[in-house]
Protein backbone atom coordinates (compact mmCIF):
# COMPACT_ATOMS: atom_id res chain seq x y z
CA UNK A 1 0.00 0.00 0.00
CA UNK A 2 2.83 2.32 0.91
CA UNK A 3 4.30 1.75 -2.53
CA UNK A 4 1.07 2.70 -4.20
CA UNK A 5 0.96 5.99 -2.30
CA UNK A 6 4.56 6.61 -3.26
CA UNK A 7 3.78 5.89 -6.87
CA UNK A 8 0.83 8.25 -6.88
CA UNK A 9 2.93 11.00 -5.33
CA UNK A 10 5.60 10.39 -7.94
CA UNK A 11 3.11 10.44 -10.80
CA UNK A 12 1.49 13.59 -9.49
CA UNK A 13 4.78 15.37 -9.12
CA UNK A 14 5.73 14.47 -12.69
CA UNK A 15 2.36 15.64 -13.96
CA UNK A 16 2.62 18.92 -12.08
CA UNK A 17 6.18 19.33 -13.17
CA UNK A 18 5.28 19.26 -16.81
CA UNK A 19 2.36 21.59 -16.24
CA UNK A 20 4.79 24.17 -15.00
CA UNK A 21 7.17 23.56 -17.81
CA UNK A 22 4.96 25.27 -20.38
CA UNK A 23 6.80 28.48 -20.63
CA UNK A 24 5.08 30.40 -23.33
CA UNK A 25 7.58 31.49 -25.94
CA UNK A 26 7.47 35.23 -25.90
CA UNK A 27 7.73 34.93 -29.64
CA UNK A 28 5.95 37.98 -30.80
CA UNK A 29 5.24 40.40 -33.25
CA UNK A 30 4.90 42.82 -35.92
CA UNK A 31 5.02 46.38 -36.69
CA UNK A 32 2.40 47.45 -39.18
CA UNK A 33 3.24 46.35 -42.69
CA UNK A 34 3.53 49.27 -45.04
CA UNK A 35 1.99 47.52 -47.95
CA UNK A 36 -0.15 44.49 -48.40
CA UNK A 37 1.11 43.13 -51.66
CA UNK A 38 3.13 39.99 -51.19
CA UNK A 39 3.66 38.49 -54.57
CA UNK A 40 6.95 39.68 -55.87
CA UNK A 41 6.89 40.77 -59.46
CA UNK A 42 10.24 42.43 -59.93
CA UNK A 43 13.32 40.33 -59.33
CA UNK A 44 15.57 40.92 -56.37
CA UNK A 45 18.73 40.33 -58.34
CA UNK A 46 20.64 43.08 -56.68
CA UNK A 47 19.63 42.38 -53.10
CA UNK A 48 22.63 42.87 -50.84
CA UNK A 49 22.34 39.69 -48.80
CA UNK A 50 22.64 36.06 -49.83
CA UNK A 51 19.22 34.49 -50.46
CA UNK A 52 18.96 30.81 -49.61
CA UNK A 53 16.34 28.13 -49.77
CA UNK A 54 16.50 25.73 -46.85
CA UNK A 55 18.69 23.21 -48.63
CA UNK A 56 21.28 25.89 -49.30
CA UNK A 57 20.91 27.30 -45.82
CA UNK A 58 21.05 24.05 -43.82
CA UNK A 59 24.87 23.62 -43.83
CA UNK A 60 25.10 26.86 -41.85
CA UNK A 61 23.35 25.04 -39.01
CA UNK A 62 25.97 22.29 -38.93
CA UNK A 63 29.38 23.88 -39.28
CA UNK A 64 32.13 21.99 -37.61
CA UNK A 65 34.97 24.48 -37.46
CA UNK A 66 35.39 24.96 -33.72
CA UNK A 67 33.35 28.14 -33.64
CA UNK A 68 30.22 28.76 -31.60
CA UNK A 69 27.41 30.01 -33.80
CA UNK A 70 24.47 32.09 -32.69
CA UNK A 71 21.79 31.83 -35.35
CA UNK A 72 18.96 34.29 -34.89
CA UNK A 73 15.75 34.10 -36.93
CA UNK A 74 14.10 37.49 -37.32
CA UNK A 75 12.26 39.85 -39.65
CA UNK A 76 11.94 43.60 -39.90
CA UNK A 77 8.18 43.25 -39.31
CA UNK A 78 8.75 41.42 -36.01
CA UNK A 79 8.86 43.95 -33.20
CA UNK A 80 10.42 41.81 -30.43
CA UNK A 81 13.04 40.70 -32.96
CA UNK A 82 14.00 44.31 -33.55
CA UNK A 83 14.17 44.89 -29.81
CA UNK A 84 16.74 42.13 -29.26
CA UNK A 85 18.88 42.71 -32.36
CA UNK A 86 21.22 45.18 -30.64
CA UNK A 87 22.08 42.49 -28.05
CA UNK A 88 23.10 40.09 -30.80
CA UNK A 89 25.12 42.84 -32.43
CA UNK A 90 26.85 43.59 -29.15
CA UNK A 91 27.66 39.93 -28.47
CA UNK A 92 28.97 39.55 -31.99
CA UNK A 93 31.37 42.42 -31.45
CA UNK A 94 32.39 41.46 -27.91
CA UNK A 95 32.84 37.73 -28.48
CA UNK A 96 34.56 37.76 -31.85
CA UNK A 97 37.88 36.85 -30.26
CA UNK A 98 36.17 34.01 -28.39
CA UNK A 99 35.44 32.26 -31.65
CA UNK A 100 31.78 33.25 -31.59
CA UNK A 101 29.88 34.29 -34.68
CA UNK A 102 26.38 35.71 -34.94
CA UNK A 103 24.32 34.99 -38.04
CA UNK A 104 21.10 36.94 -38.53
CA UNK A 105 18.64 35.01 -40.66
CA UNK A 106 15.99 37.30 -42.10
CA UNK A 107 12.58 35.81 -42.81
CA UNK A 108 11.39 38.97 -44.49
CA UNK A 109 9.22 38.42 -47.52
CA UNK A 110 10.66 39.03 -50.99
CA UNK A 111 8.82 42.32 -51.48
CA UNK A 112 10.44 43.61 -48.29
CA UNK A 113 14.06 42.85 -49.12
CA UNK A 114 14.75 46.07 -50.97
CA UNK A 115 12.07 48.21 -49.38
CA UNK A 116 12.56 47.34 -45.70
CA UNK A 117 15.40 44.93 -44.97
CA UNK A 118 18.23 46.70 -46.76
CA UNK A 119 17.39 50.18 -45.44
CA UNK A 120 16.94 48.75 -41.94
CA UNK A 121 20.33 47.03 -41.84
CA UNK A 122 21.98 50.09 -43.28
CA UNK A 123 20.29 52.53 -40.92
CA UNK A 124 21.22 50.49 -37.86
CA UNK A 125 24.74 49.98 -39.15
CA UNK A 126 24.52 46.28 -38.43
CA UNK A 127 27.80 44.40 -38.50
CA UNK A 128 26.70 40.80 -38.03
CA UNK A 129 26.31 38.67 -41.10
CA UNK A 130 22.79 38.79 -42.54
CA UNK A 131 21.34 36.13 -44.83
CA UNK A 132 17.82 35.73 -46.18
CA UNK A 133 16.05 32.41 -45.80
CA UNK A 134 13.41 32.27 -48.50
CA UNK A 135 11.66 28.93 -48.52
CA UNK A 136 7.87 28.73 -48.33
CA UNK A 137 7.88 25.03 -47.34
CA UNK A 138 7.94 26.02 -43.70
CA UNK A 139 6.29 22.90 -42.37
CA UNK A 140 9.18 20.90 -43.80
CA UNK A 141 12.10 23.04 -42.73
CA UNK A 142 11.00 24.37 -39.33
CA UNK A 143 11.44 20.95 -37.66
CA UNK A 144 14.85 20.61 -39.34
CA UNK A 145 16.03 23.70 -37.49
CA UNK A 146 14.59 22.30 -34.27
CA UNK A 147 11.82 19.85 -33.42
CA UNK A 148 10.97 22.21 -30.57
CA UNK A 149 10.20 25.14 -32.83
CA UNK A 150 6.52 26.01 -33.29
CA UNK A 151 7.32 28.68 -35.88
CA UNK A 152 7.33 31.82 -33.77
CA UNK A 153 10.03 34.44 -34.07
CA UNK A 154 12.25 35.62 -32.59
CA UNK A 155 13.92 32.25 -32.38
CA UNK A 156 17.57 31.47 -31.79
CA UNK A 157 19.82 28.47 -32.20
CA UNK A 158 23.19 28.36 -30.46
CA UNK A 159 25.55 25.55 -31.36
CA UNK A 160 29.11 24.39 -31.51
CA UNK A 161 30.80 21.03 -31.89
CA UNK A 162 29.65 19.79 -28.50
CA UNK A 163 26.38 21.43 -27.81
CA UNK A 164 23.20 22.69 -29.42
CA UNK A 165 20.27 24.58 -27.94
CA UNK A 166 17.18 26.15 -29.43
CA UNK A 167 15.16 29.02 -27.97
CA UNK A 168 11.76 30.14 -29.22
CA UNK A 169 11.82 33.39 -27.29
CA UNK A 170 13.30 36.83 -27.09
CA UNK A 171 16.55 37.52 -25.21
CA UNK A 172 17.87 40.31 -23.08
CA UNK A 173 21.59 41.01 -23.36
CA UNK A 174 22.21 39.34 -19.99
CA UNK A 175 20.19 36.25 -20.87
CA UNK A 176 21.96 35.86 -24.17
CA UNK A 177 25.33 36.20 -22.51
CA UNK A 178 24.35 33.64 -19.88
CA UNK A 179 23.26 31.13 -22.50
CA UNK A 180 26.37 31.71 -24.55
CA UNK A 181 28.52 31.12 -21.46
CA UNK A 182 27.21 27.55 -21.35
CA UNK A 183 28.83 27.01 -24.74
CA UNK A 184 32.19 28.58 -23.96
CA UNK A 185 34.59 26.84 -21.65
CA UNK B 1 1.44 -6.00 -3.13
CA UNK B 2 2.99 -7.03 -6.37
CA UNK B 3 -0.12 -6.13 -8.36
CA UNK B 4 -0.25 -2.76 -6.68
CA UNK B 5 3.36 -2.14 -7.67
CA UNK B 6 2.60 -3.19 -11.22
CA UNK B 7 -0.41 -0.91 -11.26
CA UNK B 8 1.70 1.96 -10.01
CA UNK B 9 4.27 1.31 -12.71
CA UNK B 10 1.51 1.16 -15.29
CA UNK B 11 0.17 4.55 -14.19
CA UNK B 12 3.68 5.94 -14.24
CA UNK B 13 4.33 4.73 -17.77
CA UNK B 14 0.98 6.09 -18.91
CA UNK B 15 1.64 9.49 -17.44
CA UNK B 16 5.12 9.61 -18.91
CA UNK B 17 3.58 8.76 -22.27
CA UNK B 18 1.10 11.59 -21.93
CA UNK B 19 3.92 13.92 -21.04
CA UNK B 20 5.89 13.06 -24.17
CA UNK B 21 2.90 13.49 -26.44
CA UNK B 22 1.81 16.81 -25.00
CA UNK B 23 5.31 18.23 -25.14
CA UNK B 24 5.31 17.72 -28.91
CA UNK B 25 2.28 19.91 -29.37
CA UNK B 26 2.20 23.65 -29.68
CA UNK B 27 2.78 25.20 -26.26
CA UNK B 28 -0.28 24.83 -23.95
CA UNK B 29 -3.61 24.99 -25.68
CA UNK B 30 -5.44 22.21 -27.39
CA UNK B 31 -4.08 19.07 -28.90
CA UNK B 32 -5.75 16.85 -31.45
CA UNK B 33 -8.79 15.17 -29.92
CA UNK B 34 -9.38 17.81 -27.26
CA UNK B 35 -12.78 19.44 -26.93
CA UNK B 36 -12.57 23.13 -27.80
CA UNK B 37 -14.41 25.78 -25.86
CA UNK B 38 -17.26 27.73 -27.36
CA UNK B 39 -17.24 31.51 -26.99
CA UNK B 40 -19.36 34.59 -27.41
CA UNK B 41 -17.38 37.24 -29.24
CA UNK B 42 -18.38 40.41 -31.01
CA UNK B 43 -18.49 40.27 -34.76
CA UNK B 44 -17.68 43.24 -36.98
CA UNK B 45 -21.43 43.64 -37.62
CA UNK B 46 -21.94 44.28 -33.91
CA UNK B 47 -23.61 40.94 -33.14
CA UNK B 48 -22.25 38.41 -30.70
CA UNK B 49 -21.28 35.13 -32.34
CA UNK B 50 -20.92 31.66 -30.80
CA UNK B 51 -20.14 28.32 -32.39
CA UNK B 52 -23.46 27.05 -31.09
CA UNK B 53 -25.28 29.62 -33.26
CA UNK B 54 -24.51 27.46 -36.28
CA UNK B 55 -27.14 24.79 -35.71
CA UNK B 56 -26.56 22.97 -38.98
CA UNK B 57 -22.77 23.03 -38.88
CA UNK B 58 -20.83 19.79 -38.93
CA UNK B 59 -17.74 21.57 -37.78
CA UNK B 60 -15.85 24.84 -37.89
CA UNK B 61 -12.70 26.33 -39.26
CA UNK B 62 -11.68 28.59 -36.40
CA UNK B 63 -8.91 30.80 -37.78
CA UNK B 64 -6.95 33.21 -35.61
CA UNK B 65 -5.91 35.99 -37.94
CA UNK B 66 -5.55 39.75 -38.00
CA UNK B 67 -5.16 42.84 -40.17
CA UNK B 68 -1.53 43.59 -39.57
CA UNK B 69 0.40 40.38 -40.07
CA UNK B 70 1.86 40.00 -43.56
CA UNK B 71 1.18 36.26 -43.43
CA UNK B 72 -2.47 36.84 -42.51
CA UNK B 73 -2.77 39.33 -45.32
CA UNK B 74 -1.25 36.82 -47.73
CA UNK B 75 -3.96 34.33 -46.80
CA UNK B 76 -7.03 36.63 -46.83
CA UNK B 77 -8.24 35.56 -50.27
CA UNK B 78 -7.60 31.92 -49.46
CA UNK B 79 -9.62 32.20 -46.24
CA UNK B 80 -12.50 33.67 -48.24
CA UNK B 81 -12.17 30.75 -50.64
CA UNK B 82 -12.21 28.21 -47.79
CA UNK B 83 -15.43 29.74 -46.48
CA UNK B 84 -17.00 29.76 -49.93
CA UNK B 85 -16.11 26.12 -50.44
CA UNK B 86 -16.92 24.66 -47.05
CA UNK B 87 -19.71 26.77 -45.55
CA UNK B 88 -22.22 25.14 -47.93
CA UNK B 89 -20.86 21.76 -46.81
CA UNK B 90 -21.39 22.57 -43.14
CA UNK B 91 -17.93 23.78 -42.11
CA UNK B 92 -17.98 27.59 -41.92
CA UNK B 93 -14.95 29.77 -41.29
CA UNK B 94 -14.98 31.67 -38.00
CA UNK B 95 -12.12 34.19 -37.94
CA UNK B 96 -10.93 35.64 -34.64
CA UNK B 97 -8.55 38.56 -34.21
CA UNK B 98 -6.61 37.75 -31.03
CA UNK B 99 -4.44 40.86 -30.88
CA UNK B 100 -4.72 43.62 -28.34
CA UNK B 101 -5.28 46.93 -30.18
CA UNK B 102 -3.38 48.72 -27.43
CA UNK B 103 -0.31 46.79 -28.60
CA UNK B 104 -1.32 46.77 -32.27
CA UNK B 105 -3.46 49.74 -33.24
CA UNK B 106 -3.88 48.31 -36.73
CA UNK B 107 -5.94 45.49 -35.22
CA UNK B 108 -8.60 47.66 -33.57
CA UNK B 109 -12.27 46.79 -33.98
CA UNK B 110 -12.75 49.70 -36.36
CA UNK B 111 -9.79 48.63 -38.48
CA UNK B 112 -11.16 45.08 -38.52
CA UNK B 113 -14.43 46.39 -39.96
CA UNK B 114 -12.57 48.37 -42.58
CA UNK B 115 -10.36 45.48 -43.63
CA UNK B 116 -13.26 43.03 -43.78
CA UNK B 117 -15.22 45.42 -45.99
CA UNK B 118 -12.23 46.02 -48.24
CA UNK B 119 -11.63 42.28 -48.70
CA UNK B 120 -15.32 41.27 -48.69
CA UNK B 121 -14.94 38.77 -45.88
CA UNK B 122 -17.80 36.30 -46.21
CA UNK B 123 -17.26 34.96 -42.70
CA UNK B 124 -17.63 36.32 -39.16
CA UNK B 125 -14.55 38.26 -38.07
CA UNK B 126 -14.62 38.32 -34.28
CA UNK B 127 -12.69 40.34 -31.78
CA UNK B 128 -11.17 38.38 -28.88
CA UNK B 129 -11.92 41.08 -26.33
CA UNK B 130 -9.70 40.76 -23.30
CA UNK B 131 -7.74 38.03 -25.12
CA UNK B 132 -9.49 35.23 -23.27
CA UNK B 133 -10.11 32.76 -26.09
CA UNK B 134 -6.84 32.44 -28.02
CA UNK B 135 -4.81 31.22 -25.00
CA UNK B 136 -7.35 28.47 -24.37
CA UNK B 137 -6.98 27.29 -27.94
CA UNK B 138 -3.24 27.68 -27.74
CA UNK B 139 -3.03 29.87 -30.81
CA UNK B 140 0.48 31.29 -30.95
CA UNK B 141 0.60 33.10 -34.26
CA UNK B 142 -1.53 34.46 -37.06
CA UNK B 143 -2.84 32.87 -39.13
CA UNK B 144 -3.38 29.76 -36.99
CA UNK B 145 -6.13 27.32 -37.97
CA UNK B 146 -8.12 24.99 -35.71
CA UNK B 147 -10.47 22.59 -37.47
CA UNK B 148 -13.24 21.44 -35.14
CA UNK B 149 -15.71 18.62 -35.62
CA UNK B 150 -19.09 18.92 -33.94
CA UNK B 151 -19.72 15.71 -31.98
CA UNK B 152 -21.90 14.55 -29.10
CA UNK B 153 -19.13 15.31 -26.65
CA UNK B 154 -18.47 18.79 -28.01
CA UNK B 155 -16.38 20.43 -30.71
CA UNK B 156 -13.39 18.18 -31.11
CA UNK B 157 -10.09 19.52 -32.47
CA UNK B 158 -9.14 17.63 -35.64
CA UNK B 159 -6.38 19.73 -37.21
CA UNK B 160 -4.09 22.52 -36.00
CA UNK B 161 -1.72 24.53 -38.13
CA UNK B 162 -1.21 26.28 -41.41
CA UNK B 163 -3.62 26.67 -44.32
CA UNK B 164 -1.26 25.29 -46.94
CA UNK B 165 2.41 24.93 -47.71
CA UNK B 166 3.07 28.16 -49.59
CA UNK B 167 2.15 31.48 -48.01
CA UNK B 168 3.66 33.41 -50.86
CA UNK B 169 1.91 32.11 -53.87
CA UNK B 170 -1.37 30.24 -53.86
CA UNK B 171 -0.64 28.88 -57.32
CA UNK B 172 2.55 27.20 -56.09
CA UNK B 173 0.86 25.31 -53.26
CA UNK B 174 1.62 21.60 -53.27
CA UNK B 175 -0.21 20.55 -50.13
CA UNK B 176 -3.50 22.11 -49.06
CA UNK B 177 -3.32 21.12 -45.42
CA UNK B 178 -6.68 22.55 -44.35
CA UNK B 179 -8.61 21.42 -47.43
CA UNK B 180 -7.20 17.91 -47.12
CA UNK B 181 -8.19 17.82 -43.47
CA UNK B 182 -11.73 19.13 -44.07
CA UNK B 183 -12.25 16.79 -47.03
CA UNK B 184 -11.18 13.82 -44.92
CA UNK B 185 -13.45 14.92 -42.08
CA UNK B 186 -16.43 15.31 -44.41
CA UNK B 187 -15.73 11.91 -45.96
CA UNK B 188 -15.47 10.32 -42.51
CA UNK B 189 -11.86 9.39 -43.18
CA UNK B 190 -8.76 9.69 -41.04
CA UNK B 191 -7.01 13.06 -41.40
CA UNK B 192 -3.47 12.28 -42.51
CA UNK B 193 -1.68 15.47 -41.56
CA UNK B 194 -3.10 16.61 -38.24
CA UNK B 195 -0.65 19.35 -37.30
CA UNK B 196 1.64 21.58 -39.31
CA UNK B 197 4.09 24.32 -38.51
CA UNK B 198 4.54 27.70 -40.10
CA UNK B 199 6.25 30.97 -39.44
CA UNK B 200 3.65 33.44 -38.35
CA UNK B 201 3.25 36.67 -36.46
CA UNK B 202 3.19 36.25 -32.72
CA UNK B 203 -0.03 37.28 -31.00
CA UNK B 204 0.24 40.42 -28.93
Amino acid sequence: MKNLVLMIVLVLSIALGCGNKTEKGSAENLSEPQDYALVQTNKNEDVKFPVYDFEEFEPLLHKDDGKTYIINFWATWCKPCIVELPYFERINAEQKDNNVEVLLVSLDMPNMWKSRLEPFVEKKGMKSKVVILDDPKQNEWIPKVSEEWGGGIPATLIYNKEKRNFYEKGFTYEELNQELDKFLN
Amino acid sequence: MRTIKMFGLFVLVLSLGAFTVSSNLDVDGYGIGDVATDFSLKNIDGNMVSLSDFKEAKGYLVIFTCNTCPYSVAYEDRINALDAKYKPQGIPVIAINPNNPAAKPGDSFEKMKARAAEKNFSFPYLFDKGQTIYPQYGATRTPHVFLLEKTDRGNVVKYIGAIDDNYRDASQVEEKFVENAVDALLAGKEIKTKTTKAIGCGIR
